[in-house]
């Protein structure tokens, strides 16, 4: 088990160098002089440029520039936000959580949604039901997330007056927003649980099962959904790096701080630390979580471990 | 699966193809929204009664009636006619971005499948890292890169997508270097490129279509959610993501801005989806999960 969690998080190195290399050559894809373009909304006298390019360490050769880019990254110094004056990890430290409970919360409703969507179309192959879940799952897969957050916005909110329209902080703010990037999420779990579930209640042990008299939901439920759910626990961190990605939009839509409202924000000012040090920290997240979710189907299947 | 039969049993294959996704019930309706699409598109200058950007402020946040079929936004704007030139910015832009990553992703994974070795781990490598980048996360950052605007919003969201064709390309080819065919054609004294194009490039071409259809309703919607949160398209464009952006602020006192061109985007990527899952059903079986 050690030397498979050691092989992973090996793997994951060069990666995790790419993406660093990635992140700090956005500087330097920028058409144009990155420094002027940053500078342009305030003051451009050519000491304020040299200034600004001494401080962000422009004028050192490119390598040492990187080095002190990925030994600041890995003592947590991401740099100054040019807007805010402030160092960028804590601008990430006050916004994570507020995007990290996002996430999960829709991870929740996906799950509570897509599953057992899934499950009775796969139990009722061809029938309406089979027809309807998955014309349901269809729609969610092709609804805007921010259209859909509209919706709920107009006849929760303002209608019905059941949550509150925009802002972040309590439980009440977190509903729509969650719903909202959950339902959305839950589709793509919707149609692989069917698909899995399928593919498992045609195997040899759930006939057998069936032929030793089990009853059917015994069957179902002990034999066939507990496999059936491998795969679909696989795309976990897969989806949870959607999620954290769809969370830059569904923020927007409820006003909600978080990772994606200051990346957008940061996009828009032309605060470079800020949209690097931001991209750069959920890349790293997502790929962390996928080294944990791949050990954790290592802990659950010891097939993977051999392979 | 088409390379080196004659063009009679070609043409026969591409009947039987076209004969059975007319069987497939969803992809007939994806056709038709789309043609219906195409032509609202085509034809906006034409059937929008109204300039979709001239201004009337008198006549601002009319609803839906008579005077204005799908009601008016807040600058006196027809929100019909803005919807429907919509259709044809949001059409360019599915268009545009997914050529943009099959011409890039499709040579990265034929040469990485074909030629394998080191060309291949180290294209490889680079793909993985774009991988690492979730969801939207790299469109948005090439647009901050590139800087705000709809060209560069469809250059973000196709080059985003350059990993899945690159990928995808390579799986193929992958596969079908290994054929029997390939390697008679090599004994055969068969070059590299005439192999490459008579033997594998026909083996690709149908899972491509597979993502490249399904990857045009993906591509209006991440373009048109990039529009949504102010990073695409500006005033006073009619792109159905920017709409939907200004129509929030009027959530209450009028629905229809926002509500028309939230439905324009859903009907053109559930379009998209359905051809796209009836296309795989019939050209791919294997891709079916």
């Amino acid at each position: 088990m050690l030397i498979y969690l050691a092989r992973r998080v090996l793997a994951v190195m060069p990666v995790l160098f790419g993406v660093t290399l990635a992140v700090f050559s956005m500087l330097f894809l920028v058409p144009g002089d990155p420094v002027k373009m940053m500078l342009a909304e305030f003051v451009t006298m050519p000491d304020q440029i040299a200034r600004m390019r001494a401080e962000l360490h422009l004028d050192e050769p490119i390598v040492m520039q990187y080095g002190r880019f990925v030994g600041g990254a890995l003592r947590g110094d991401l740099g100054t936000s040019i807007r805010s004056r402030r160092p960028v990890t804590t601008e990430i430290g006050e916004n994570v959580g507020s995007t990290m409970l996002l996430a999960a919360a829709a991870m929740a409703v996906a799950v509570a949604i897509g599953v057992p969507l899934g499950l009775i179309a796969a139990l009722s192959r061809n029938s309406w039901l089979d027809v309807g879940s998955m014309a349901i799952a269809l729609l969610g897969v092709s609804m805007p997330s921010f259209w859909l957050g509209l919706l709920l916005i107009f006849v929760f909110s303002l209608h019905l007056a059941w949550f509150p329209a925009t802002g972040g902080g309590d439980l009440a703010h977190l509903v729509l927003p969650a719903v909202t990037l959950g339902t959305i999420a839950s589709a793509i779990i919707a149609r692989l649980t069917r698909s899995s579930m399928l593919e498992v209640l045609g195997q040899d042990y759930v006939r057998t099962a069936r032929a030793k008299g089990l009853a059917w939901w015994s069957v179902v439920v002990r034999h066939a959904l507990k496999n059936a759910l491998i795969p679909v626990i696989t795309i976990f961190g897969l989806q949870f790096g959607n999620l954290l990605a769809g969370a830059v939009i569904v923020e927007t839509v409820f006003s909600r701080p978080g990772l994606g409202r200051l990346i957008v924000g940061g996009i828009l000012a032309k605060d470079f630390p800020l949209v690097q040090g931001t991209v750069l920290f959920i890349a790293t997240a997502y790929v962390l979580i996928n080294v944990l979710v791949d050990v954790a189907y290592a802990v659950v299947d010891p097939r993977i471990r051999l392979a | 699966m088409t390379a080196g039969v004659s063009p009679a049993t070609q043409a026969a294959v591409q009947t039987s193809t076209l004969r059975r996704l007319a069987r497939q019930r969803g992809a007939v309706v994806g056709v038709l929204i789309l043609a219906a699409l195409a032509l609202v598109a085509v034809g906006a200058p034409w059937l929008g009664a109204r300039n979709p950007i001239k201004t009337s402020p008198r006549e601002a946040l009319q609803p839906p009636g008579a005077r204005f079929l799908l009601g008016s936004d807040q600058l006196g704007r027809d929100v019909a006619s803005r919807v429907m030139h919509g259709a044809r910015i949001s059409l360019t832009i599915g268009l545009i971005s997914v050529s943009i990553a099959l011409v890039t992703g499709t040579p990265i994974g034929l040469v990485s499948g074909f030629y394998g070795g080191r060309v291949d781990a180290v294209l490889m490598r680079i793909i993985d890292v774009l991988l690492a980048f979730p969801g939207i996360l790299l469109a948005l950052a090439i647009v901050s890169v590139l800087s705000p605007g709809l060209n560069n919003v469809m250059i973000a969201v196709g080059l985003a997508n350059v990993p899945a064709y690159a990928r995808l390309t390579r799986a193929s080819v992958l596969t079908a270097r290994e054929q029997l065919y390939v390697e008679a054609a090599r004994a055969l004294g068969g070059r590299d490129a005439f192999i490459l194009v008579r033997y594998i490039v026909p083996n690709v071409v149908a899972p491509l279509i597979v993502t490249a259809t399904l990857g045009l309703g993906t591509a209006i919607l991440a373009a048109a959610a990039l529009s949504f949160i102010g990073l695409g398209s500006q005033p006073p464009q009619p792109e159905w993501g920017r709409m939907l952006a200004e129509g929030r602020d009027y959530l209450r006192e009028a629905w229809w801005i926002s509500t028309f061109p939230g439905v324009g985007i859903m009907l053109t990527v559930l379009a998209m989806n359905l051809l796209g899952d009836g296309l795989r059903d019939v050209l791919d079986p294997r891709l079916k999960h």
